[in-house]
């Protein structure tokens, strides 16, 4: 919202030299947080200045060389405009004068010296949509009797800040000079002015028949004005029909105003709009713009001998067509609200007019419409179509006093400046709530709310700041606001304890340390170590996107289950939600291959999902990438199997499951992994996870992955941390090589031996495999050191022989391994 | 037979004085106290000393022979530490060659900061929770007063996945599930750091990005707590000098309402480019929860109050690490993710 101080001057007083950053600080302290706030021209100092002199440039074909009377002096001014003559008044820049393009120095231009700049309006930095071609192709005139040697933008009346606010979706009501103007009066502590609404009123002869006039404050218009309206016109009406055949729209006000004469809206005008971001076009379309700035209400301007006798509002029809202002053909639906004149659409409520009944040249009678349509239904109709200044304000509310304020003040300009006879009578229909809110609230709830201990006398006199009635009989805490309907964002109490804390000043209201029962806070600690852990082991964490393509979702996951994906997707590669964390740490993988970098292990916890028939499951999981060399200190160790399997047992021991996983080789195993090269982990027999190689005809390079499902998980208990007695008779270790079968896994010995040692087995370890010479091919030779001990005695050579020979003996039997001598 | 006594002792001390090494010590050790050394050979020539004089000659042969002895030990300890000495400077290594240390990974630096501001929350007894990401229409619009048609879902376009599912916009979804499942009615002390989404992709908005939340709930709570808890937490976070700044703004699910400014830490409010030239720099959404949350959710709002506060801890990991475009933080370059490798 650009806020013009010369108009926001129309409404309240504002200081002449207010200091325009210390205005927009207090104005963002109260809720309107500024942007920028600047002069209109943001130019320190032009001056009117005369050409008395106009001579061609000896050494050009269309610059001339001008001796321009500024007052103190006459100067020497090149210039190349193509309108500079003799005798004009023009605006100039002297030298050492900062423009929007840069600074005017004096200068020599082929020969001529030259000091300062007669400018164009282009050239005072006027934004490109107010520029007409005059503005760009030559320097500005001004009239005969401007004061030679004066501030030219003053003369002008340009002379202006500008402050940009960015409300909040909340407060419609700032949409207006007059919104703003009460939010000004409440810093301030100034009254609103008042507005000028008054008309003469005539009949269809051109004849006077009387005068509309409420002379009283703005207030008081606001909230009487119907009643006011209705004694003035004593139930007058035009001479069409009105339909309202929808419940989208509340109220609807026209009038016809004849004779209307178009031209050039006065500087005074056109300075407000473009001022406020809308450019002037004629000073009757200009007119419907200004007072939809001053009152916040759109306003919509038909010309009348187009019209057939009836205006009609009702929803549109599935297809119906309407051309609208910009000449667009629009297609239309049930959820489009339209004015029509009983056969077609002749406007889109509260978005756009329609081409046919515009505004031209040519127009001589208008027919002005003070409307207010449903906010959602314009909201979504203007998301579909276009977005403007009326269909902002109709989505935020619209405050029906204003609705007929501003069709009045319309009147009212139309009279002054296009020498409008307003045709007497009003067409109205008019369902608005008549009754106004009353919110009762206590001045101990607005402490208790706030935490201040703030007085009665001090809630009301932020009140009445704001311009509130309110009562206070009853009780000595009790106070009863009536809320006035221009303020739709208060509804409850807490609005308003909200205007309090705004206008008594948040910086007033002291931080407090808050005091309950002290408690020790909790987190989710073991996913902190999970992530402590694999940091420690050299991996780096990534966070990853959860969103990928309908492909990766399906990658390193289970594929029985369907994917989730999104309705409206901005994209095919984030259009569905990833089934497992690997495709994200893949995916890493590779922007990091294309980057150059080596060595990558990586590491995620975070959340995969699937859609299980009707439900939606989400999953946190922990996930390792590893590819490249795994730096062990000294040595250094290119990725395999083993390395990514020390990471998975490492981190599966830290959190307590140590002796309960084990690697299994089934059908489960995701295809993208490489069929000899992986396996599921399993906890108590659950399966919970995969580990192994990327295929390779996914992947050439060696890529290694985990993931470990720690929802599962973490469901599994571990057993206490708890202190085993030490025995005190010493252990025995010996060694075990056996001969076996190439396809029998390791682990399935070590469980053979683990059974068959006993009580007294205390640990068994692989510390050798060997295949090669000496060895039958197809068999391998596997070496375990084993650990034996008893709690209550020394173990005999004999006991220890026993249980070795019941180990091997199972070994044979079980596992078919032959004992190496 | 004293000048004897004091000859041998001479001529002994002057053989441990020339032995050049423990050998030669030894030699003379045995020459001199060996049983068939000088002093031995003395001692027994004792019988042949009148009885009187015997004690004093004895005395004599004695302290000549300590002497000795006390020399000989010293000596040899010389030599032996010489000894030692020598192997050690033998076995001198190079300290500044590497180290056998592990290679170091990292955690995250937007995790770091959900770290650092889970511990301060938990110090002061707030209890860190985790929700859905996939949630409910209901959690993360109806029960926050967002009811369907209201202008703020507009705002946030939402990855929607059916009319009733949706990726959370915020982590705010939390707290109706929050107040519905705590039946005793206790104190609430809640933050929610986590994961949201919204349909924007470009230069400075990732679809994907992280918020924290914070939300208490009890009798008697009010903007005032609101205030200093924030005072405290942007403190922490930004550095003591931090100052806030609320303006009343608008969020359907509070009431009041507000924004929240820090005090710009790179120029101290002077005005840069970080702050573009205001000196603040806005950071938190914050306010009073609003009655018809509380209503909606099983709490009756004349008895209970509360507040919430959120902000984008993509943002805030920006600034305390200094990092200067968003993508990095989504991109995964391991050569950025090493460099978040130690204590902070």
């Amino acid at each position: 919202m650009l806020l013009s101080i010369n108009f926001l001057r129309d409404y309240v007083d504002v200081d002449k030299d207010i200091d325009i950053i210390d205005f927009a600080e207090k104005m963002t302290k109260l809720g309107s947080e500024y942007d920028s706030a600047q002069k209109f021209i943001n130019v320190d100092k032009l001056i009117i200045g005369k050409i008395v002199e106009c001579n061609e440039h000896p050494d050009s074909d269309h610059l001339h060389v001008c001796q321009v009377d500024v007052g103190a002096k006459t100067l020497q001014i090149v210039c190349g405009a193509p309108n500079a003559r003799k005798g004009i008044k023009v605006i100039v820049a002297l030298a050492g004068t900062q423009l929007p393009d840069g600074e005017i120095k004096k200068s020599v231009i082929r020969g001529q010296e030259s000091n300062g700049m007669m400018c164009s309006i282009a050239e005072l930095g006027l934004d490109n949509k107010f520029l007409t071609d005059k503005d760009r192709d030559g320097i500005h005139e001004l009239p005969a009797d401007a004061p030679i040697g004066e501030d030219a933008i003053k003369y002008m009346g340009w002379e202006d800040y500008v402050v940009d606010f960015d409300l909040t979706a909340n407060r419609g009501d700032l949409l207006s000079i007059l919104g703003m103007a009460y939010e000004v009066s409440a810093i301030y502590d100034k009254k609103v002015k008042k507005i000028d609404i008054s008309h003469k009123e005539y009949n269809e002869n051109g004849e006077q028949t009387g005068e509309y006039k409420i002379d009283n404050d703005i207030e008081y218009i606001e909230k009487n004005i119907a009643d006011e309206t209705d004694k003035q016109e004593k139930g007058k009406e035009l001479d069409f029909d009105l339909k309202i055949n929808t419940e989208n729209c509340k109220l609807f006000l026209a009038r016809k105003v004849m004779n209307v004469r178009i031209e050039e809206s006065p500087e005074e005008i056109k300075e407000k709009l473009m001022a406020s971001g809308i450019r002037p076009i004629n000073n009757v379309v200009d007119i419907s713009n200004y007072v939809m700035l001053e009152t916040g209400q759109p306003l919509h301007f038909y010309d009348a001998d187009k019209l057939s006798g009836l205006l009609e509002v009702r929803m549109a029809e599935d297809n119906e067509k309407l051309t609208t202002l910009d000449s667009q053909e629009r297609t239309l639906t049930t959820e489009d609200i339209v004015i029509s004149d009983g056969n077609k659409a002749i406007g889109l409520a509260g978005v756009m007019g329609g081409l046919e009944t515009e505004i031209t040249d040519d127009t001589k009678n208008v027919i002005i419409e003070s409307a207010i349509f449903d906010g959602v239904k314009v909201r979504r109709t203007s998301n579909k179509i276009l977005r403007s200044e009326a269909s902002n304000r109709f989505e935020k509310g619209l405050c029906p006093g204003r609705t007929y304020m501003a069709i009045e003040r319309a009147c009212n300009l139309l009279e002054k400046y296009a020498d409008a006879k307003v045709l007497e009578g009003i067409s109205k229909y008019d369902k608005t709530d008549k009754e106004y809110s009353r919110i009762d609230i206590t001045v101990s709830k607005i402490n208790k709310v706030l935490g201040t201990i703030v007085e009665k006398k001090d809630i009301l006199d932020v009140f009445r700041k704001l311009g509130f009635e309110y009562e206070t009989e009853g009780n000595e805490d009790d106070i009863t606001v009536i809320v006035p309907k221009r303020r739709i964002d208060i509804s409850i109490k807490e609005d308003l304890i909200e205007e309090i804390g705004r206008i008594y000043g948040v910086d007033n209201i002291e931080g407090r340390k808050l005091e309950l029962p002290v408690k020790k806070g909790s987190y989710d600690k073991i996913k902190r170590e999970i992530r402590n852990k694999l940091a420690s082991l050299g991996l780096n964490e990534t966070l990853s996107y959860v969103l990928v393509s309908e492909e990766e979702a399906k990658m390193f996951a289970k594929n029985d289950y369907e994917n989730v994906k999104i309705l409206s997707p901005l994209s095919v590669d984030k259009s569905v939600l990833r089934q497992s964390v690997s495709t994200s740490l893949y995916k890493i993988y590779q922007y990091n291959k294309a980057r150059k970098n080596q060595d990558i292990s990586i590491f995620e916890v975070g959340k995969s999902f699937y859609k299980d028939m009707d439900n939606y499951v989400e999953e946190n999981k922990v996930a390792c990438l590893m590819t490249g060399d795994y730096n062990l200190g000294l040595e250094t160790k290119k990725v395999d199997f083993y390395v990514i399997k020390g990471i998975a047992e490492e981190l599966l021991d830290d959190l307590g499951y140590e002796g309960r996983y084990s690697f299994v080789v089934n059908d489960k195993i995701p295809k993208d992994l490489h069929p000899g090269k992986s396996a599921m982990i399993s906890v108590n027999n659950n399966m919970l996870g995969i580990i192994g190689r990327v295929h390779p005809s996914i992947c050439e390079e060696e890529v290694y992955l985990m993931e470990i499902n720690l929802e599962k998980l973490l469901k599994l208990k571990t057993g206490k941390m708890k202190y085993k007695e030490l025995s005190k008779y010493p252990a025995v270790k010996k060694d075990l090589a056996v001969l076996v079968e190439n396809n029998v896994p390791a682990q399935e010995l070590q469980k053979v031996i683990k059974n068959a040692g006993g009580k007294l087995l205390q640990n068994s370890k692989v510390f050798d495999v060997y295949t090669g010479i000496g060895i039958p091919l197809g068999k391998k030779s596997i070496a375990f050191s084993i650990e034996l001990s008893d709690q209550n005695k020394t173990l005999t050579d004999e006991e220890i022989n026993v249980v070795m020979a019941k180990i091997a003996d199972n070994l044979s039997k079980k596992c078919g391994a032959m004992l190496r001598k | 037979m004293d000048n004897r006594i004091e000859e041998i002792r001479k001529k002994a001390l002057k053989q441990i004085e020339e032995a050049k090494n423990l050998q030669n010590l030894e030699l003379a050790r045995i020459k001199l106290l060996g049983r068939k050394g000088e002093i031995t050979a003395l001692m027994k020539t004792m019988k042949d000393i009148p009885k009187e004089k015997r004690p004093e000659f004895g005395e004599l042969v004695n302290q000549a022979k300590n002497q000795i002895i006390s020399d000989i030990a010293k000596k040899e300890e010389k030599y032996k530490q010489e000894l030692i000495n020598k192997k050690l400077e033998s076995e001198r290594i190079d300290v500044t060659l590497p180290s056998s240390k592990v290679k170091r990974g990292s955690k995250h630096p937007l995790n770091r900061v959900i770290e650092e501001i889970e511990d301060l929350f938990v110090s002061m007894g707030y209890d860190v929770m985790e929700g859905p990401e996939l949630e409910t229409d209901e959690y993360n619009f109806e029960r926050l007063n967002l009811p369907q048609g209201h202008p703020a879902r507009d705002m946030q376009d939402s990855f929607y996945i059916t009319t009733e599912h949706l990726l959370r916009t915020q982590t705010s979804a939390v707290q109706a599930r929050t107040l519905l499942g705590n039946k005793e009615k206790g104190p609430i002390r809640e933050i929610v750091p986590g994961k949201t989404y919204r349909r924007e992709d470009d230069a400075t908005h990732s679809h994907q990005f992280n918020q924290v939340e914070a939300l208490v709930v009890d009798k008697d709570i009010s903007f005032a707590d609101l205030k200093g808890t924030l005072e405290i937490f942007m403190k922490h976070m930004l550095g003591e000098n931090t100052e806030l700044r609320f303006r009343p703004s608008y969020f359907p699910f509070t009431e009041p309402s507000y924004e929240v400014d820090v005090s710009c830490f790179k120029c101290n409010g002077k005005g840069c480019n970080l702050c573009k030239k205001t000196g603040w720099i806005e950071l938190l959404g914050a306010g009073i929860v609003h009655p018809n949350v509380l209503k909606m959710n099983g709490y009756d709002p004349d008895e209970y109050s509360g507040f919430a506060f959120g902000t984008g801890l993509d943002r805030l990991a920006m600034f305390k690490y200094g990092i200067t475009d968003i993508r990095l933080l989504y991109e995964n370059d391991v050569r950025f993710l090493s460099q978040f490798d130690r204590m902070d």
